[in-house]
């Protein structure tokens, strides 16, 4: 019997310690499966837009939304920040968007450029009057059906005679005709071309342009130039959209409290296992051993199912460690007790795990419904939290009961 | 047992500790996080910002307190983010080297629904437990009826809830800035769920022991009480390990966490004592009291 134990034994210590180094941070396992940190830890920020659909049927507006968050996506994939989510909500008649970009360098900016409608327009230019006087008043626009919606490719260049940030646009194949057509009508005239409802230029058509290519040069700095195409490149939003929630955590702020809260964990959690050694003897060092592999086996399920690590996670998983001590402990005082009734050692263990195991699963279930409930029904950190909870209690179950017993089994001499 | 023989002084105690809690949180209030109230709280710090008057004068409807580490924390009504960004200019163009350690600006509406649903989850929360207690008890009808165990349990949840809240209450109201915010309804959450972990175990003994039937003759309520002696043991050394973490984490943790490590410290003792001290005498009062 002891020798079919001490196999599982062994098959445990082998997960754990593959397990170990997956979960430790910076080897190679870390390209395929990074740890994802939240922005509390890592910096960064997390916006909430509201979506005016006043102008969308109510019928459409779903639809507007899976659009709207499309482009969204390809926006924040400029710039370039590990992971970065993008969520819909509709709560009664409000329809939000939730963007984070854990690790991002210059939040403001990101703001500033995601929240862009950047729509496209190109139109004709109508002169009533003479315009000799200067009289803007006798200028018409008249928006033409080409758009932001017919661009193939934008692209930030120099120019090469003025030295200056352009855009250069590639037009799809409708687009190309659209232009064409556009461009032949105006020959010696300008066309005026609006960003967002803004004039942006307005160059004279010198000759029909074939081809669908074209230029948009501006008072642009390189930056701006390389913005506006990628936003160009992304597409325009459907729907307008306005800023009502902001959270940005600074760098350092994050790492700071990372490194301040681990450093605490860790201590509280090595004081614990210093106390199970203590008062529980041989049987403390069992559950310092189960410990060790439950905290191992936790880490690399968040790891791999790609939880995000944030302030409220680790908060669950500390709350987790509690209740697998706990576990671990009821089972020792009952094997005491049963110990004291002249049972022999073995037996009084066997029969310790037989009688902790009601409460032990009656509290766990408890807790397993209060995380899934709190799952359910709230968002962000509080989400974060329960789900922590959720796989913590879950492993514990196994590690407390499971891995105790066999190593119980396997040292526990009468 | 000494705990069931002297249990009115025991509930005496959890009663004025509650009644103290509801008056102060009816009496000062909550200060409500951003996060449920709506609002802009923003962290900033530079070597170079001697005193807050000028932040104060800048920001003359908010409140402005220094942190641990030499920044400076501002709280106050929304503002935008075109606001949020010539504020910046202006205070990086007095104070050189500042850092933004933090920004967070939230809608009122936006506000409302995080708190809404927050509330919800939490009241969700409290009836789940309690019909999963009294389903888990189910067997146990006689000597008290196991739907009982569901409402005490409830009673101990509301206890273990309330005098934390009303500690936020107090602290805040002396201005250390306890807030009621997300942090704490995930903090007065872990409480529950250590606290009904407690609870659950001594009414597990006390099923047990009804069903072995050993002391068949033995009066419900000294049966109790031996459930809670043999109990005891356990749960003090689970409620030791949790607060030896907690004081780690109050003492060496994130100052960010500050309430929200307090919060839970407070509860667990609260609910290890509830669970001993106040779910167990309920008890068998109300078994004394119904026939059923």
């Amino acid at each position: 019997m002891q020798r079919k134990y001490f196999r599982t034994f062994l098959l445990m210590i082998v997960v754990a310690v593959v397990a170990g180094f997956f979960v430790y941070p910076g080897t190679v396992l870390d390209k395929w499966s990074p740890w994802r940190l939240g922005l509390d830890l890592v910096g960064g920020t997390q916006v909430i837009f509201e979506v005016d659909m006043s102008s969308v049927a109510s019928a459409d507006r779903d639809q507007v939304m899976d659009g709207l968050r499309d482009v969204m996506e390809r926006r924040v994939n400029i710039f370039g920040v590990s992971e970065p989510q993008v969520i819909t909500s509709n709560t009664g008649d409000h329809y939000r968007l939730i963007v984070e970009l854990a690790g991002i360098r210059d939040a403001a900016e990101a703001i500033k450029q995601i929240g862009r409608i950047a729509h496209l327009e190109f139109s004709e230019v109508e002169q009533t009057g003479d315009g000799a006087d200067g009289d803007a008043g006798n200028i018409r626009y008249i928006s033409s059906e080409l758009n932001g919606s017919h661009l193939k490719r934008a692209q930030a260049v120099i120019d090469p005679t003025t030295y200056k940030p352009q855009i250069s646009i590639e037009f799809n194949s409708a687009g190309s005709v659209l232009f064409e057509n556009l461009t032949a009508k105006n020959v010696g005239k300008p066309i005026a071309i609006f960003l967002d409802g803004a004039l942006i230029s307005a160059p004279v058509v010198q000759e029909k342009i074939t081809g669908g290519q074209a230029v948009i040069s501006g008072q642009f700095t390189i930056p701006e130039a390389q913005n506006l195409a990628s936003l160009l490149n992304a597409g325009a939003l459907p729907v307008p959209v306005k800023l009502v929630s902001q959270q940005t955590v600074g760098a350092s702020l994050g790492l700071n409290s990372l490194n301040k809260t681990m450093f605490a964990g860790l201590m509280g959690t090595l004081a614990v296992m210093l106390f199970m050694v203590i008062y529980y003897r041989i049987f403390g060092v069992f559950s310092v051993l189960a410990l060790i592999i439950y905290i191992i086996l936790n880490l690399a399920i968040f790891k791999l199912v790609g939880v995000t690590m944030s302030l409220s996670t680790i908060a669950g998983f500390v709350l987790s460690i509690g209740m697998a001590v706990d576990a671990n402990i009821l089972i020792f005082e009952r094997s005491k007790e049963e110990i004291r009734k002249n049972l022999s050692r073995n037996t009084a263990i066997e029969e310790g795990f037989r009688r902790a195991w009601p409460s032990i699963r009656d509290s766990n279930i408890s807790t397993i419904l209060t995380s899934l409930i709190l799952y359910y029904l709230t968002t962000g950190f509080v989400r974060g939290f329960a789900l922590a909870l959720l796989v913590g209690v879950l492993v514990s179950m196994f590690t407390a009961i499971t891995v105790t017993r066999t190593i119980m089994r396997v040292f526990v001499r009468n | 047992m000494y705990i069931i023989k002297n249990k009115f002084i025991f509930l005496g105690i959890s009663g004025l500790l509650v009644a103290a809690s509801i008056f102060s949180i009816f009496y000062f209030g909550f200060r409500q996080g951003i996060d449920f109230a709506g609002g802009t709280l923003w962290q900033i710090q530079s070597e170079n910002i001697s005193g807050q008057e000028f932040l104060q004068e800048m920001f003359p409807e908010s409140s402005v307190m220094p942190v641990e580490g030499g920044s400076f924390l501002i709280r106050m009504p929304e503002i935008t983010e075109e606001q949020h960004q010539e504020s910046l200019k202006v205070l990086q163009s007095r104070f050189s080297g500042l850092e933004e350690l933090k920004f967070e600006s939230i809608g009122p509406a936006i506000g409302k629904e995080v708190r809404d649903r927050a509330v919800w989850a939490f009241l969700a929360v409290l009836v789940g437990i309690s019909l999963y207690i009294a389903f888990a008890f189910r067997k146990v009808s006689y000597p008290v009826n196991s739907w009982k165990y569901g409402i005490i349990t409830l009673v101990t949840l509301f206890h273990d809830a309330l005098i934390p809240a009303g500690m936020t209450a107090v602290i805040g109201y002396l201005g250390y800035g306890a807030e009621l915010n997300t942090n704490f309804i995930i903090a007065i959450l872990v409480v529950m769920g250590f606290s009904v972990h407690d609870t659950i175990v001594v009414f597990d003994r006390i099923r047990e022991n009804l069903r072995l039937g050993i002391g068949k003759n033995e009066a419900f309520s000294g049966l109790v009480g031996r459930s809670i002696q043999e109990t005891i043991n356990r749960s003090i050394n689970t409620s030791l390990t949790l607060v030896l973490v907690l004081v780690f984490l109050y003492f060496l943790g994130s100052p960010a966490l500050f309430h929200f490590i307090l919060v839970i410290l407070v509860g667990t003792i609260v609910g290890t004592y509830s669970s001993i001290c106040v779910a167990s005498p309920l008890l068998t009062l109300w078994k004394r009291s119904g026939n059923i």
